[in-house]
């Protein structure tokens, strides 16, 4: 019990420090957490939190850590993993904050976020790419033709700035058309 | 004591209304905190903005730090964050305990059989806009970075720390090249 809390907290106190990028640049860092490398989670299963993260308030980066430290180590686990997650943020933006409220004026600064953007931008196209085409065939995102519809059409949807809230409620609405009635 | 409570009050609103992640909740942290309470100027608020997005961690815990900071020091911080925490914490707790019972039931498999390729599809779509204006070199090293994690299950941390890297020597480079 101890050891898997302490696998929690090591686990999210990274997912905190690394988290450049916000939210779906997250994705890709907690998916090799928390799929690879300690398997607490299905790829399948890692999908259904995002969607419920969409669905609920608050960022996904916390949302994942309650879910997940609820599943491995229960009401202590989630308490552990959410705190853990919290604390880069405490420490390093309350550094800027004090001494480097200029700091983003900083060549060398400029030169960090310049040099990390392609980075972000590679693990957002890793999330998605790790929920098309899992490593393993459990609880796969892509199930038939139906799937790559309901993508399309999310696509089209969030390029003409629809509510990502509805997307999500449609297409559980359509999966439940598909699949439930069928 | 009483700033304390307004600052945690304040951000337990925007936690519990801030849906679909960093971005959506400008506005809401923007009213909040500019026109409801004047807590920092619209110049602050944008330095806010670049640095809460450059420091690692979600954008609203950054913010909430930065806020609370600056009110009430180390104090304000954590009524801040605790603000934030809060509502996703007690909301996503019940779904955990609660999701398992009814996860098995056909009617909500077959939803998250609909919902999940949808949620590729939130993510596939602020892709392409990142990528334009990157140039051929970047977007290079973005799909590289993308096979790398994908295919040979690469931890992004070292990515990540690769590309600071770069940017950092890249820099030097640079800054030295123009004082010659």
């Amino acid at each position: 019990m101890i050891i898997t809390l302490l696998e929690l907290l090591y686990s999210y106190l990274k997912i905190g420090f690394f988290g450049f990028g916000g939210g779906y640049a997250m994705l890709s860092l907690i998916h090799s957490e928390v799929v690879v490398r300690n398997g607490w989670l299905t790829g399948g299963e890692f999908s259904d939190i995002v969607a419920i993260s969409q669905m609920t308030p608050g960022p996904i980066a916390l949302n994942s850590a309650t879910y997940i430290g609820y599943e491995v180590a229960g009401v202590l686990g989630s308490v552990v993993a959410t705190t853990a997650v919290c604390i880069p943020a405490l420490t390093v933006m309350m550094l800027v904050t004090r001494f480097f409220l200029r700091l983003q004026h900083n060549r060398y600064v400029q030169g960090v976020v310049w040099g990390m953007r392609p980075v972000v931008v590679g693990m957002i196209a890793s999330a998605a790419l790790l929920l098309i085409f899992p490593h393993s065939d459990e609880g796969r995102s892509f199930i038939d033709a139906w799937s790559w519809v309901i993508f399309a059409l999310t696509l089209v949807g969030s390029a003409y700035k629809l509510n990502p809230i509805m997307l999500i409620v449609g297409s559980g609405v359509a999966g439940m058309l598909i699949y439930g009635l069928g | 004591m009483r700033e304390l409570i307004e600052i945690f009050w304040s951000f337990l609103k925007i936690g519990a209304f801030t849906f679909g992640g960093g971005y959506a909740m400008i506005p809401l942290i923007q009213h909040e905190v500019i026109n409801n309470r004047a807590w920092i100027g619209e110049r602050d608020f944008l330095d806010l903005l670049t640095l809460a997005q450059s420091a690692p961690g979600p954008i609203a815990l950054n913010t909430a730090v930065f806020v609370g900071y600056k009110r009430r020091g180390y104090v304000g911080s954590l009524a801040a964050v605790m603000g934030v925490v809060v509502p996703s914490f007690v909301i996503i707790l019940l779904v955990a305990m609660f999701f398992g019972d009814i996860r098995d039931n056909k009617w909500v498999d077959a939803a998250f059989r609909g919902m999940r390729p949808a949620v590729v599809a939130l993510i596939v779509a602020p892709i392409i806009g990142l990528g334009r204006g990157m140039g051929l070199v970047r977007v290079s090293i973005a799909l590289a970075v993308a096979l790398a994690v994908w295919y040979f299950s690469i931890s992004p941390i070292w990515l990540l720390m690769g590309g600071a890297i770069v940017g950092l020597c890249w820099t030097k480079w640079q800054t030295r090249r123009v004082q010659q």
